[in-house]
């Protein structure tokens, strides 16, 4: 049997550490020992396939809780899944969740002193189409204080967790928005040590994203761990 | 070419995504030898993790329309998941190997920046002994965090220690 390609390493200084003292929740929690070192087989190199007939996009934000209008700014996020070599990632799920406008989450842990708003639960799933393009509707997320620091705030921001096409392409991250001034003060997000791979978590204002007298447009473009060696062409 | 985008935390409120039917891989009539995979994770302190997201992906038995291979599972209170799915069989490895029958596990929680990758064996194969990946760890004791040990039948406890004397054996992916 021939061996599967195996996933690129991670460039150095593009990932966060796990150890990440300004983020205080890693203390108990990184890994002391370095990473066991595995050469990549088919359990690395093969992942989950979902149907969007089993697990159906939901990609209005805004109303895909009561089918009432949620509160707040709509925005469009809109971007392109590639892998390293720049190929589209296709077909791929996206899940998404977020904050409502107020900064508050639907969610049982989440105390914050801010109100719900039952008309928006902040979930969403998406698939790219043939050429890695995936695109939903929100309303933007609003800030929130957290128990990291004294005056800690996170700054707006939406979760993304991606697949691709194998367990070694597995990502889950954060998208941001330009101009936020809490991206300077927030330990999750300088925990990139990169500054160029870092900056890639902002998403940016695009106006030919944004709907004409309906919703601002915004730009984050994904990319997808890619293989080490292209086979031979053609 | 930019390298691949940054991981972030999945953060405390993640389950806004989640699908509880997720945690059985044989919802949708997969037929085989049903297991329970179950476990505990637990920070450097030994404080169970309640808010912890386990991931789980198998090539084996082969994925098809009644068998998913992945499967998801919150922690709960007392930082314990739990996952349905079928036991798996041997798997082809690089060269002529073959690796022992086993689950890769991804570990995403509040606290850690990227997921964890792992793996759960099972307690008592005979391919253990020859298995590529558990013949590398050298340390007996770091090599059987990575095996599953049978609880009840049928069920295959795997704890998880992030961090401290039992940590976990983590992998390079």
């Amino acid at each position: 049997m021939t061996d599967p390609l195996p996933f690129r390493p991670i460039t150095p200084g593009t990932q966060p550490p796990l150890d990440l003292p300004g983020y205080r929740s890693t203390q108990r929690r990184f890994p002391k020992q370095a990473p066991h070192p595995i050469p990549h087989t088919i359990t690395e190199t093969t992942g989950p396939r979902f149907s969007e007939r089993l697990f159906p996009a939901s990609v209005d934000l805004t109303s895909n809780t009561t089918g009432q209008a949620a509160i707040g700014e709509r925005i469009i996020v809109a971007g392109r899944i590639t892998d390293e070599d720049g190929r589209p990632v296709p077909h791929t799920m996206v899940e998404i969740w977020q904050a409502n406008a107020t900064g508050r989450y639907d969610h049982p842990g989440d105390q914050h002193d801010a109100p719900l708003d039952p008309n928006f639960h902040g979930a969403g799933r998406v698939f790219t189409d043939a050429e890695g393009n995936y695109r939903f509707l929100t309303i933007r997320p609003g800030a929130y204080p957290w128990p990291n620091h004294r005056n800690a705030w996170r700054p707006n921001h939406i979760h993304f967790s991606f697949f691709g096409p194998a367990f070694a392409t597995r990502l889950v991250t954060q998208m941001y928005f330009p101009g936020d001034p809490l991206l300077a003060l927030d330990p999750i997000f300088n925990g990139v040590p990169d500054p160029a791979a870092r900056d890639r978590l902002i998403a940016a204002f695009d106006l030919d994203v944004t709907q004409p007298e309906f919703a601002l447009g915004f730009r984050f473009d994904v990319v997808l761990r890619g293989r080490a060696a292209t086979p031979m062409e053609g | 070419m930019p390298s691949a985008t940054a991981s972030q935390t999945i953060g405390p409120y993640w389950h806004l995504i989640e699908d509880a039917d997720w945690a059985d891989l044989t919802r949708f009539g997969a037929e085989g030898e049903k297991i329970v995979l179950t476990g505990t994770v637990y920070d450097g302190d030994g404080a169970p993790c309640p808010d912890a997201c386990i991931e789980i992906w198998q090539t084996d038995p082969p994925t098809s329309d009644t068998f998913p291979g992945f499967g998801r599972s919150n922690t709960d209170a007392s930082g314990t998941f739990r996952l349905v799915t079928l036991k798996p069989g041997p798997v082809a490895g690089r060269g002529n190997a073959q690796q022992a029958p086993h689950i890769a596990i991804w570990v995403l929680s509040r606290g850690l920046m990227t997921g964890l990758a792992t793996r759960a064996y099972f307690q008592e194969e005979a391919l253990n002994d020859t298995d590529p990946l558990l013949q590398s760890i050298e340390d007996p004791s770091r090599r059987a965090t990575l095996v599953a040990v049978p609880s009840a039948p049928g069920t295959w406890r795997f704890d998880i220690h992030l961090q401290g004397e039992r940590e976990t054996v983590f992998l390079d992916v």
